[in-house]
């Protein structure tokens, strides 16, 4: 049986990650907590927006309703990486060689190592970022599709159409695939290898509420979403994606929400946040169930893995967090 | 700890009107009055704003059409992840005001608010409030259509600037409010001087509520209703004082022709570059199985030429009353309370649009009562 060890914070926590094994929750207010030898506190912003796991580092990168891009070490320190005063910043994400995209407005930014700026503007405002896995290129999401920057050398933007607002982006670890989450209920998929002629659009549809949280499994075969009363997992491995598919719902209660999935970092385990703070960690293979946590006072709002996957972290909207040992 | 499911929603107040009305002033009224309630204000621009206030949010507006086929289905992508932010840390204010730009169409904003899960589950449109210049409004009806759009679509207009005009232009301007949107509460300022009680925490979008607050909200004709800085007119709290008190302002006995007692047809503005106008629809007992498919009917059809619809119906053989209100193709209705005794049983309905059949509407409407057993 998973033993819990409970955090308890104030307020909203907007996200849980670990780097190494020591796990870190960042609080909206703007302060990251985490549990080294006892809990420490480090002020990073003045109003917390996001709080991301940077995959190319062992860091994590924050945006903030002061206006700041934060990049926050192991030890916990924070460094501001780039700030636009009187900005929210709700969108940030990490890239190859310590690059940082955030944006705001109509403008989506990436700050190299070297500290060069580049600017990419779009016709409407960014709502989501993120970085190819293989190249120094972004996707910038936005009303009415995507558009995909290099961003080191000058080649021509590419735009992926696709009608309505597009809220969230990730690429396939096999850089693939894209897939957006939709202000529709919907996520909206494009085959990036596709042939010239080939239909290239994904659409996943039939949720009863928006998809907030996506998770690829650890080699790319499956991606889990919330936005109903299951994880709805959609089957990634064949070369057109989930087309002509039925995703696989797992975790499935009568009327409670998934709010977060993550997936372990080995294994084809996805472990599914609700919105009463319940927790399931169910396998793939034969969609076996274990209670990780019992509900609590709020809904889920992050979710993460230690490296060796023995310990998951995860945050509530209500404050009380924790620490699952699936090991014990 | 807070329970965060159990949160009453914060109260949204939106402020449209023209560049030029006084809505910055308004504003900073808001921010530096002590009335005892904290505001996070939602801003194109910082601006004029010369007040620095960590509750002051610049967004960009941003306005996406959902997919579903319905082109007045709009709401302000923006709006959704600045709220969503924001009650994160509910704590920190009372109300959330969004100011929207002077060119602004209301309905996104609006829209947002009822159109969006999440939005909808933790803030309630409280009411759209429309600053209105007096001395430029004649102007600001001839050469644009978002300044008629930001009066038909709200809950209470501000007449601000009435020092500029004489007690003349001033009725012609009263009048023109009034027939572009008879149910809204309309005041009339100078310097942007409203007493924040009358903009504020207004309970004025809800028609539920606005019913509570005011039990004879669509009862009235016009011209009893419009009320200057002075006016000691208590739509909170003083039912039965307003209920028989007509006030008799001095201002209304200006001349014009045009006829007060027009209640079933539109009404026609003094100034001619209107084109939004209200049809006010009364009628006896309706029977549901007529009333339903026809309001669906209509609001499919002529959705994008509604602004506004409220109205309370009386249903045969129902004991309670039901609201039921709309903006474009989306309209909600519920029961309110249960009908009182010796109270008339009889449904009321106004539409506030463009391009839209009077009789047509009324005719049909009519169609939908209950025969007489």
């Amino acid at each position: 049986m998973p033993t819990v060890a409970p955090l308890d914070l104030e307020g909203h926590v907007v996200a849980a990650h670990f780097l190494g094994d020591v796990p870190f929750f960042a609080t909206a207010a703007g302060t990251i907590h985490r549990l080294d030898g006892g809990e420490k506190v480090a002020e990073a912003h003045q109003g917390l927006l996001t709080c991301i796991r940077d995959p190319f580092s062992t860091t994590l990168l924050t945006g903030g309703e002061d206006g700041k891009v934060c990049r926050i070490a192991g030890d916990g320190t924070a460094t501001v990486v780039a700030e636009a005063p009187r900005k929210w910043i709700s969108v940030v994400a990490g890239g190859p060689q310590n690059a940082v995209a955030y944006a705001h407005g109509k403008s989506s930014f990436v700050k190299q190592n070297d500290g060069t700026l580049k600017e990419f503007t779009e016709e409407r405002s960014v709502e989501a970022l993120a970085f190819a896995t293989k190249g120094l290129r972004i996707a910038a999401a936005r009303y009415n599709g995507v558009t995909l920057h290099w961003v080191a050398t000058s080649g021509d933007p590419v735009d992926l159409e696709w009608k309505g607002a597009h809220t969230g982006v990730t690429f396939s670890p096999d850089g693939r695939f894209l897939v957006t989450t939709m202000q529709e209920n919907a996520l909206h998929g494009w085959k990036l290898d596709g042939k010239p002629g080939e239909n290239r659009h994904m659409r996943m549809t039939g949720y009863p509420a928006k998809v907030k949280s996506l998770s690829w499994s650890p080699k790319g075969k499956w991606l889990a979403s919330s936005g109903a009363p299951a994880a709805i997992v959609w089957p990634f491995s064949s070369k057109d994606g989930p087309m002509g598919k039925a995703p696989l719902e797992l975790g499935t209660r009568a009327n409670i929400m998934v709010t977060q999935v993550a997936f372990h970092p080995a294994e084809e385990v996805l472990a599914i946040g609700f919105v009463d703070g319940m927790i399931l960690g169910v396998r793939i293979a034969d969609s076996k169930e274990a209670l990780l946590r019992r509900p609590g006072k709020g809904a889920i709002t992050g979710m993460g893995w230690s490296a060796n996957g023995k310990l998951l972290a995860f945050s509530s909207e209500a404050g009380d967090c924790g620490v699952i040992d699936i090991s014990a | 700890m807070t329970d965060t499911a159990t949160q009453k929603p914060v109260p949204v107040t939106v402020l449209t009107g023209y560049l030029g009305a006084g809505k910055t002033t308004l504003l900073n009224r808001i921010l530096s009055e002590s009335h005892g309630k904290k505001y996070a204000v939602i801003v194109n621009e910082f601006g004029e704003i010369g007040i620095d206030n960590d509750l002051i949010v610049e967004s960009d507006e941003e306005i996406y059409e959902m997919n579903n086929g319905c082109v007045c289905c709009t709401v302000r992508g923006d709006l959704i992840r600045v709220v969503e932010g924001l009650m994160r840390r509910p704590g920190r204010f009372d109300g959330i005001i969004v100011e929207t730009t002077g060119l602004a169409d209301p309905v996104p904003v609006a829209q947002t608010f009822f159109m969006d899960d999440d939005v909808r589950a933790k803030t309630e449109l409280d009411a759209v409030v429309a600053l209105v210049d007096a001395k430029h409004l004649p102007l600001r009806l001839k050469d644009s259509r978002e300044a008629e759009d930001q009066i038909a679509f709200a809950d209470v207009v501000v007449i601000n600037k009435t020092d500029l005009v004489t007690p003349e232009e001033l009725a012609v301007i009263e009048d023109v409010v009034r027939a572009i949107n008879p149910t809204a509460r309309v005041y009339k300022t100078s310097r942007s001087g409203v007493d924040l009680a009358r903009v504020l925490d207004q309970g004025a979008f809800n028609l539920e509520r606005a019913l509570e607050n005011d039990p004879h909200f669509l009862e009235h004709g016009h011209d009893d209703h419009v009320c200057g800085p002075d006016c000691d007119h208590d739509h909170g709290h003083d039912h039965h004082h307003h209920a028989h008190d007509h006030h008799d302002h001095d201002h209304h006995h200006h001349d014009h022709d045009h006829d007060h007692h027009h209640h079933h047809h539109g009404e026609m503005s003094p100034i001619h570059d209107v084109t939004v106008k209200s049809i006010s629809l009364r009628g006896g007992e309706m029977n549901p199985e007529r009333f339903f498919p026809w309001i669906q009917k209509i609001t499919q059809t002529d959705g994008p030429n509604i602004l506004r619809l409220k109205g309370i119906i009386a249903f045969k053989g129902d004991e309670e009353r039901y609201v039921v209100q709309g903006v474009h193709m989306i309209v909600e209705g519920d029961h309110q309370r249960p009908w009182k005794d010796g109270e008339k049983r009889e449904s009321r309905l106004v539409f506030i649009g463009r391009d839209l059949d009077v009789d047509k509407i009324e005719k049909s409407f009519r169609a939908c009562e209950a025969v007489a057993a």
